[in-house]
């Protein structure tokens, strides 16, 4: 008995009381539950940003966000899944676009409505400094918006706790856009790589991979980085 | 004398040759701006409600990072300068509210826990005042190509001088831009409207409004006989000078008249005309200054 309650903690799931193993992720203990994720789930690695989640833990009036794959359960933790943040994604043309300020204001003019009160920076499961970077876009300083947004996996977290309502990511977005086409401009490496991939220079490992069977393949892939 | 530089939205827009003159000529005199590292919004206006802390947030934290700049040594003094008069009127502001308000301090301390707590340590200042401080001597000495001949009308506007208290100079007669303008061998027009109204934020839905004042203040200074006007404000500047275009429509036998910013001129004086922007202003100040003799004989 003793070794089961050091072992288990008390999670609360939408509410609902669940007992699950103290180690697991938020991920792994909703599945323990008997959760079974259809969208809230992507790559498991804390790379694509579709576990975003709130919680708030005993004792403490904080509500903070995670990314359900890597956040680790604590004793009376309550938790809710965010799997989707609405917002509406503008489509535009990079290439008629300017890298300017006005951009932003014209595809997203909620930005200019930003208070400075850092909300979304305390809501980001990256630590990104979110707030400093839709200041960076509101002046224009794009170089600076896609350089501190760089890690952003558009969780969503930051849009869903936003007073003034705006969507940080898709600034973000923008701002990384504009900033490889006309800041950085094109890179000479990868247009020499997509040269040699349609002369056909990889062709052959591509055919080799393809004849390999299962397990031949997982140990190819297990021992990777040796083979470097 | 390293100080650290909070330069404000618009000078990274609309007005980046106010940020040029500003950190050239500042520079010429010994002062070197440094920009925060980080920073966000002044807050664009002094929140009026006594309970709206929320839009303490933005400038208090501008001030944090002015303190955390002074820890890391990057400046000698934590006297954050401005030249904007809206980032200097609602930095100012803030700082003096939450100093003399303890609790307000808490509550803005409590919303920030991702800053350093601010020690309300930060002094904020206007160029001008630094100019002034270090002696209108200084500046004269400094002048390469001193401005002769050229008719300058100082113009303030309100948020340098207002509320009381909270000014750089005298509410009803002030003189700094004046002195600048001496100093700098250029000849002072006085124009009574000088601390009049521009018309602010209207420019933005009663463009008319903007349109009537404007031009008061204009005419004023083109029947003085001046050959431009003199600011330290971005919203003044623009309503002054792009804002032209509609001052015409309302007053047909109008004659447009340059405005720019007292740092341009400086810039000019001491040589670094480059840095002065001019070919951001409307209407072009350059057509009177190629007549004076004023800018570089290959332009």
């Amino acid at each position: 008995m003793e070794k089961d309650e050091l072992e288990m903690i008390t999670i609360y799931v939408m509410g609902k009381k669940h007992r699950v193993p103290a180690d697991l992720t938020i991920m792994k203990a909703m599945e323990y539950a008997g959760h079974q994720f259809r969208r809230g789930a992507g790559c498991r690695g804390g790379f694509c940003g579709a576990c975003a989640t709130i919680y708030r833990t005993q004792g403490s009036y904080k509500l903070q966000g995670a990314l359900a794959c890597q956040k680790i359960v604590v004793e009376g933790m309550y938790i809710a899944q965010i799997p989707f943040s609405p917002a509406e994604k503008k489509t535009y043309d990079l290439d008629e676009l300017r890298p300017d300020v006005k951009v932003f204001l014209e595809y997203y003019p909620e930005i200019a409505r930003c208070l400075s009160c850092n909300t979304c920076t305390k809501a980001c499961p990256q630590d990104i400094m979110v707030m400093d970077y839709v200041q960076a876009a509101l002046r224009g300083d794009i170089e600076e918006a896609a350089k501190l947004s760089f890690d952003c996996l558009g969780c969503g977290l930051c849009a869903v706790r936003c007073p003034a309502e705006i969507v940080p990511y898709n600034i973000a977005q923008l701002a990384r856009r504009l900033y490889s086409r006309y800041i950085v401009g094109l890179s000479e490496y990868i247009l020499k790589r997509v040269h040699e991939v349609e002369e056909g220079k990889f062709d052959d490992e591509i055919e080799e991979l393809k004849s390999l069977d299962r397990e031949t393949l997982k140990n190819r892939y297990e021992t990777r980085e040796k083979r470097l | 004398m390293r100080l650290p530089y909070y330069p404000g939205c618009t000078l990274k827009t609309t007005a980046k040759n106010f940020d040029t003159s500003t950190v050239a000529s500042a520079g010429a005199l010994g002062i070197t701006l440094v920009e925060l590292p980080r920073w966000n919004c002044c807050g664009t206006v002094h929140a009026l409600a006594s309970d709206d802390v929320m839009h303490y947030l933005a400038p208090i934290r501008n001030l944090i990072r002015v303190e955390d700049m002074s820890g890391e040594d990057l400046v000698d003094e934590t006297k954050v300068v401005t030249v904007c008069a809206m980032c200097y009127n609602t930095l100012k502001r803030a700082n003096a509210v939450v100093n003399e308000d303890s609790e307000k301090m808490q509550k803005v301390r409590d919303n920030m826990e991702k800053e350093n707590p601010y020690g309300g340590e930060v002094e904020v200042v206007h160029l001008l005042e630094v100019i002034r401080d270090l002696g209108w001597s200084k500046v004269a000495d400094r002048v390469e190509r001193p401005l002769e001949g050229l008719r300058v009308a100082p113009y303030y506007g309100c948020l340098l001088l207002r509320p009381r208290g909270f000014g750089i100079d005298d509410v009803d007669n002030p003189q700094v831009l004046e002195r600048l303008i001496d100093a700098l061998g250029a000849e002072v027009v006085d124009i009574p409207f000088k601390t009049k109204c521009c018309g602010a934020y209207q420019t933005v839905q009663m463009v008319e409004v903007v349109a009537e004042l404007s031009h008061r203040i204009l005419d004023q200074a083109v029947r003085a006989g001046a050959d431009m006007v003199v600011t330290a404000c971005p919203l003044c500047e623009y309503n002054l000078g792009p804002r032209q275009e509609e001052v015409k429509k309302l007053f047909r036998d109008f004659d447009s008249i340059p405005v720019v910013y007292f740092t341009q001129l400086m810039a000019l004086a001491f040589g670094m005309e480059d840095a002065a922007g001019f070919e951001q202003n409307t209407p072009n100040p350059r057509l009177v200054l190629e007549k004076k003799g004023l800018l570089k004989e290959e332009l």
